[in-house]
C-alpha cells in the first residue's frame, strides 16, 4: 500500500508541449550606438508538466540563439544571457489543505494594470518587451517560495525571493536610451541587490468587486541609483498599494494605487538615489462590437519631495516632472474565425509629450504555425523623456512560430 | 463546443407539470428543454474533442475537459481546462453563469505569465475558441431573451419557436428548436434570416445513456453562412461526480484540479 492515497495516488509522466521560433526584427532608422538589427532570435522552447504523488512539477527551458548577443556561452540564468533561458523549474504542493506551496523558478504577477505595473514588482523584461518579444517574455521568472493561502473568502499570496530578481533591465545591449553612453561594448554596470525581498497581497471579493492589498520589502527592480563611478544600483524600496476590480457599465472598471518609498532617499535630497514615488491607476475594458474589445487607462506618477529633487538634481540627469501622466488604448481585433488578431497598444503621456505604440499582426495559420509582424513605435518632443528616449529604436518584425 | 447538450436531465419539476394535464405551452416546453440541456444530474464533467472544418476544408481541433457544478437558481459554474491546440494549452477558463439573464463572471487563466484575467462581459453571439459554437451555446441563452411558441408539433417532437425581442443582439430572426416528447432532449435547432432561410443548424448526432441520463455523445453546428461546421464528439462523460463549490475558484484556476486533468 502506498503513503498516497485517494487523489494524490500515481505517477503522471506529464505532457511535454514546447515549440520552435524564429523571430527577425530590424530598427527603422540608424542608430549610432546600437546594431541595425532589433532582434535576432531563434529559439526552441521544451515544457513539461506532472506530478509524482502529491507534488506538481513544471519544467520549462527556452534553447536560445540570439544573433546580437555578443557572447553565446556567457549563460546567466538572471539575465537569461546566452544560449539557455530557463523559464520555470518548480514543485508545487499543498503541505496543509489550506495552502499552495510553489518553490524554485516561476513566473509571478499580479495587480490589474495591463501592461501597466503599480503593485506588481516581480521582474520584468524591458529588452524583450520592447525589441518586439512575444509579449509573455515581459515578465521574467523569479526564483522563489511562493505561498498561497486560501481561507473562506480571503487569499493570502507571500512571495519570497532568497535572493531578489531584478528586471531584464536596458543596459545597452540592444536597445539605445538616454544618456546616450551606454552600448554592447560597454554596457551599464550595476551592483545587483544580494539579498532577498518578498511580496504579499491579501485579497478578497466584496460584494462584486475584487479588492487587494498589497505590499513589497526589497530593491527597485531596476536601476535606480548611481554610485559615483556610474555603477547603476538598485536601491531599498518598500511598496503599500491597494486594488479594485469590478464589473462596470458593460465592461470591467479597475483602479490600483500604491505609494513607493525609496527609503535610502527620504528626504529626497540625493540626486543619486530615485525619489520615492505615488502611483495611481484607472482602467475600464470593454468589448465594442463583436471581436473588438478596447481598453483604456490613466496612469499618474507623483515624484515625491519634488523640490528637494530639482534643487540636488545633477547636469545631465534627465530631469522628470513633478506629475508624469500616461494614458493607454488598447484595440484588439479578432477576424476569419479568431485566426486573425490585429492588436494595438498605444500608450501616450501628455506631461511629457511622448509615446510608444505597440502593433502586432497574429495569424494562426494552422494548429500548429504562427506567423506574425509587428512594430514598436517610439516618438517624442525631445530625446530626455521616457518613451523619446527610445526613438533610435523604433523597430519591426516578423515571427514564425511552430508548435509541437 | 455545445457543453449544454450532454448534461441532460428531467427534473421532477418536469414531470408534475405533465401530470397536470394542461396543455403545455411554448414556454413550459422551454423551460424543460433548458432544464434538460443544461443542468442534467447535480455536476458533471466531460473530455470534449472539436473539429471546425472551414469552407476550404481545412480542419483545426480543439480538445478540453470540462467541469459543471449547478447551483440554486439556475446559477452554475464552469471550468473548461484547455489542452489542444498547443498556443492555449493549460489555459483555464471559470465561468460563474448568474442565472435570470445576468451578465456572467468570467475568469481566464493565462499559465504563460501566471495571470488570472477577469474577462469583460462580451457579446455571446462572439466564436467560442474559433468554432462555429457561440458563446451562448454553451452559457445557455436565457429563456427571457424570446418569445416561446409551441408549433403544431411532430409525433416524436415538440417544435418551438423562438423569436429574440431584442433583433439587434442576434444575427438571425428566429429558431425552431425540435425536442423529443419523450425526454425532452432539444435534438435539432434551425436559425433562419429575416426571408425564413435556414443560416445554422444544431443537431444532436448520438444520444447514449450515461449514469442513467440519456446524453448526447456527438453533435454538429453548421454556419450555412459561412460554409463551416464544427463537430464535437463527448468522452468521458459522468454525472453526479460529487464536485465541490470550491473547485470553482480561483485557486484551482491557478491549480487546475486533477479532476480537470486527467
Amino acid at each position: 500500500m502506498g503513503v498516497f492515497t485517494g487523489v494524490f495516488t500515481g505517477v503522471n509522466a506529464g505532457e511535454w508541449g514546447g515549440f520552435i521560433e524564429g523571430r527577425l526584427g530590424t530598427r527603422l532608422q540608424e542608430d549610432p550606438l546600437e546594431k541595425q538589427a532589433s532582434v535576432e532570435d531563434l529559439r526552441a522552447q521544451v515544457a513539461t508538466r506532472g506530478f509524482l504523488g502529491p507534488v506538481d512539477y513544471d519544467l520549462c527551458v527556452d534553447f536560445l540563439y540570439n544573433g546580437l548577443n555578443p557572447d553565446l556561452e556567457d549563460v546567466n540564468l538572471e539575465t537569461g544571457n546566452g544560449w539557455i533561458d530557463l523559464r520555470s523549474a518548480n514543485i508545487l504542493w499543498a503541505p496543509v489543505p489550506w495552502m499552495d506551496l510553489k518553490i524554485g523558478r516561476q513566473t509571478l504577477t499580479w495587480g490589474t494594470g495591463d501592461l501597466v505595473f503599480l503593485n506588481d514588482l516581480f521582474p520584468k523584461d524591458w529588452v524583450s518587451f520592447f525589441n518586439g518579444r512575444d509579449v509573455e517574455y515581459l515578465k521574467a521568472p523569479s526564483d522563489a517560495v511562493y505561498s498561497a493561502m486560501y481561507f473562506g473568502d480571503w487569499i493570502v499570496d507571500l512571495v519570497w525571493s532568497p535572493r531578489a530578481d531584478t528586471d531584464r533591465y536596458l543596459d545597452g545591449t540592444y536597445m539605445s536610451f538616454y544618456p546616450f553612453i551606454f552600448t554592447a561594448d560597454d554596457p551599464l554596470q550595476t551592483h545587483r541587490p544580494h539579498s532577498g525581498d518578498a511580496s504579499l497581497r491579501v485579497k478578497t471579493t466584496l460584494g462584486d468587486v475584487e479588492t487587494a492589498l498589497y505590499g513589497y520589502y526589497g530593491f527597485w527592480k531596476s536601476p535606480a541609483g548611481f554610485t559615483a563611478e556610474g555603477v547603476g544600483l538598485f536601491p531599498d524600496l518598500q511598496v503599500v498599494g491597494a486594488s479594485a476590480l469590478t464589473p462596470f457599465a458593460k465592461g470591467i472598471g479597475n483602479v490600483e494605487v500604491a505609494y513607493y518609498n525609496s527609503s535610502e532617499d527620504s528626504d529626497g535630497s540625493n540626486p543619486m538615489i530615485q525619489n520615492s514615488e505615488a502611483r495611481f491607476l484607472l482602467g475600464y475594458q470593454q468589448e465594442l462590437q463583436t471581436d473588438l474589445s478596447m481598453g483604456v487607462q490613466a496612469y499618474s506618477e507623483w515624484l515625491q519631495d519634488y523640490e528637494a529633487y530639482t534643487e540636488n538634481i545633477q547636469p545631465g540627469e534627465r530631469l522628470r516632472d513633478e506629475w508624469r501622466q500616461l494614458l493607454t488604448l488598447r484595440l484588439t481585433w479578432f477576424q476569419m474565425n479568431q485566426t486573425l488578431m490585429l492588436s494595438s497598444f498605444i500608450f501616450y503621456s501628455p506631461t511629457e509629450v511622448d509615446g510608444y505604440a505597440r502593433l502586432l499582426a497574429e495569424y494562426k495559420w494552422s494548429d500548429t504555425l504562427t506567423l506574425s509582424a509587428g512594430a514598436n513605435i517610439f516618438a517624442g518632443e525631445n530625446m530626455e523623456s521616457f518613451f523619446g528616449q527610445f526613438q533610435d529604436n523604433t523597430n519591426m518584425y516578423v515571427a514564425l512560430r511552430r508548435w509541437w | 463546443m455545445k457543453i449544454h447538450i450532454p448534461f441532460y436531465m428531467i427534473l421532477l419539476t418536469t414531470c408534475s407539470i405533465m401530470l397536470a394535464d394542461e396543455p403545455l405551452t411554448g414556454d413550459a416546453v422551454a423551460e424543460m428543454a433548458e432544464q434538460a440541456a443544461y443542468y442534467a444530474g447535480k455536476d458533471g464533467k466531460s473530455d470534449v474533442h472539436m473539429v471546425i472544418t472551414d469552407a476550404n476544408g481545412q480542419e483545426r481541433i480543439r480538445e478540453f475537459r470540462v467541469l459543471r457544478l449547478n447551483g440554486e437558481d439556475n446559477k452554475q459554474m464552469f471550468f473548461v481546462y484547455f489542452n489542444e491546440p498547443a498556443d492555449v494549452r493549460e489555459m483555464a477558463y471559470l465561468v460563474h453563469k448568474q442565472g435570470g439573464g445576468a451578465e456572467d463572471d468570467r475568469w481566464l487563466w493565462l499559465p504563460a505569465i501566471s495571470k488570472v484575467n477577469r474577462i469583460a462581459p462580451g457579446d455571446k453571439r462572439t466564436s467560442f475558441v474559433g468554432s462555429d459554437f457561440v458563446y451562448e451555446d454553451i452559457s445557455g441563452r436565457s429563456l427571457n431573451e424570446d418569445q416561446h411558441e409551441l408549433l403544431p408539433g411532430e409525433a416524436e417532437y415538440y417544435v418551438i419557436r423562438n423569436t429574440p425581442k431584442d433583433l439587434s443582439k442576434v444575427d438571425f430572426a428566429s429558431y425552431d428548436v425540435w425536442v423529443r416528447k419523450d425526454n425532452f432532449l432539444p435534438v435539432k435547432a434551425e436559425y433562419v434570416d429575416e426571408e425564413g432561410k435556414v443560416v445554422r443548424r444544431v443537431t444532436a448526432d448520438k444520444i447514449e445513456v450515461i449514469d442513467g441520463i440519456p446524453t448526447v455523445t456527438q453533435s454538429t453546428v453548421e454556419d450555412l453562412r459561412r460554409e463551416s461546421k464544427t463537430v464535437n464528439t463527448f468522452r468521458n462523460v459522468a454525472y453526479n461526480i460529487g464536485l465541490n463549490e470550491r473547485l470553482f475558484s480561483e485557486r484551482y484556476l491557478k491549480r487546475p484540479p486533477r479532476e480537470a486533468t486527467r
